[in-house]
């Protein structure tokens, strides 16, 4: 199960109509993203602290997805330095390090790091129903929104029978192997998940269609006007042009 | 509406598995207002299939259903009776789709073109209803299975059907929330046909009761004799059972 750890909280970030988050979440990411120089990454990561500390979120929480991420960061920075051409900036023994290896390794963990603070404290702070809702709100096709939130809902149920199976089949004995025997037990596994997939859809369809659903949703939500929304979004807007001029800037002076 | 109160007669009524056995073969069931029928019959005798044949969603192979007093044959048919009448499936996952109780529960009246407000009025009155207070904005797969019980009988509830047919709907619950339900059933002035297969349930729900074997329904209201074999301590000294 997908515990929302920080989808509940009473902080200002919280309360913020979730169709700002999801769309200035969007464009501010996207301005980290084609951002180079060092001084716009960092400022941006400090915002995307600033965020996560304005959203109040656990802060042991916030750690432990980060861990998950520099995982892959120490993977960059053990091959891109050594693999990139460039001038070597120093050496160890026989491995060199190459100045654009190390520069663009730099530029990849501050983006990465930035942009998930920043998708922690923006979009991890409302629920998946919420953010179905937001999208749906932004002209997302229904389809893809409600694909979206049926999977949330029956992804759980289907490992639970996952969770089911593996189990009868732990009890009478298996044990994974390279084995013919195993490859075969695992395929039944995943045929057996696939019929039990399709045999719940075609429950729910029907239960959703013994209630009057003829194939539209309705929604209950309403987003209620609040001025911290106005507040919010004045400053967002304020901050990604900042960034993107400054950068544009940096990048004219440069060329 | 009929002047007869016949809210459901199937007659002659089979219904076949593509390339499979014979489930339903030459019902015949009437149904009205105000009877409270349990069903009671083997697994795999064919109850729910009889109930998905009732709302429309399997076809039945020969036969008519006459359904609020019009032989409904075609999808467009039921459509404007299946919220009148309210099925309660076995697996209460398969019923509760929505992300939270309450976007869940004003489903169905949405889909009947309340607005917004009403749907939420409904919806919250029915949860009150049912002493599901406070929770609205539960996550429905985050309930407990008796919790989901209830719910999906609020889902179903809230579309204020003339008609339940509950599929067994106290199976796997505990003693309490067992109870509770049977208030439930006792209290609301609906019409149901009721799948179980626990006596204590049926004797306390229903006022007639239903068999099914070898695709046949039958009316089983007779007393039977049986014995019972019980164990209990100093059972082997002559005693009297009262």
């Amino acid at each position: 199960m997908i515990p929302e750890v920080f989808a509940g909280g009473n902080s200002v970030i919280h309360s913020i109509d979730p169709r700002i988050k999801v769309v200035s979440a969007l464009v501010y990411s996207l301005v980290i993203a084609l951002s180079n120089s060092f001084i716009i990454l960092l400022s941006a990561l400090a915002i995307s602290v600033a965020l996560v500390m304005a959203a109040q979120l656990d802060t042991r929480e916030v750690l432990k997805r980060l861990t998950v991420l520099w995982g892959f960061i120490l993977l960059i920075w053990m091959l891109v330095p050594l693999t990139y051409p460039g001038a070597t900036l120093f050496r160890i023994g026989p491995l060199g390090f190459s100045s654009p290896g190390v520069f663009l390794a730099a530029q990849i963990s501050l983006k990465s790091t930035a942009i998930l603070l920043s998708l922690m404290a923006l979009l991890a702070t409302m629920s998946i129903a919420a953010m179905g809702h937001a999208l749906g709100c932004l002209g997302i096709p229904d389809k893809l929104v409600h694909l979206l939130l049926i999977t949330y809902r029956y992804v759980f149920v289907m490992e639970q029978e996952y969770q089911r199976l593996i189990r009868a089949m732990k009890i009478r004995g298996f044990k994974p192997g390279t084995n013919l025997h195993s490859y075969q037990s695992y395929a039944y596994l995943v045929g057996m998940l696939f019929v039990h997939a399709s045999a719940r859809a075609d429950r729910v369809s029907k239960a959703m269609k013994c209630r009057g659903f003829t194939g539209r949703f309705h929604s209950l939500r309403q987003f209620e006007p609040d001025p911290r929304n106005r507040l919010f979004t004045v400053f967002m807007v304020f901050i990604i042009i900042l960034l993107a001029t400054v950068e544009v800037w940096i990048q004219t002076i440069h060329s | 509406m009929d002047s007869d109160n016949t809210l459901i007669n199937l007659k002659g009524v089979s219904y076949r598995y593509p390339g499979g056995k014979t489930v339903l073969d030459q019902i015949d069931f009437k149904f009205t207002k105000g009877d409270r029928i349990g069903l009671v019959a083997p697994n795999g005798s064919g109850k729910t299939t009889l109930f998905h044949v009732i709302m429309g969603l399997l076809k039945p192979s020969s036969g008519t259903i006459e359904i609020f007093g019009k032989v409904r044959q075609k999808e467009k048919d039921f459509v404007p009776i299946r919220h009148r009448m309210g099925l309660l499936f076995q697996d209460a996952d398969d019923q509760l789709f929505s992300p939270t109780v309450i976007e869940d529960v004003a489903f169905g009246p949405l889909n009947l073109g309340k607005s917004k407000q009403e749907a939420l009025d409904i919806s919250r009155k029915t949860l009150d209803y049912l002493g599901l207070n406070g929770f609205e904005n539960r996550i429905t797969f985050k309930l407990s299975g008796g919790e989901k019980r209830l719910v999906s009988l609020a889902t179903i509830l809230a579309m204020q059907p003339e008609v339940l047919l509950l599929d067994e709907p106290t199976n796997a619950l505990d003693t309490s929330m067992k109870s509770r339900l049977i208030n439930i059933l006792q209290e609301l002035e609906l019409s149901y046909v009721l799948i179980s297969h626990e006596f204590d349930v049926l004797s306390k729900t229903a006022h007639a009761f239903y068999s099914m074997e070898g695709g046949k329904i039958f009316r089983d209201d007779r007393e039977h004799i049986h014995t019972h074999q019980h164990a209990h301590i100093i059972g082997r000294q002559p005693h009297k059972h009262v």
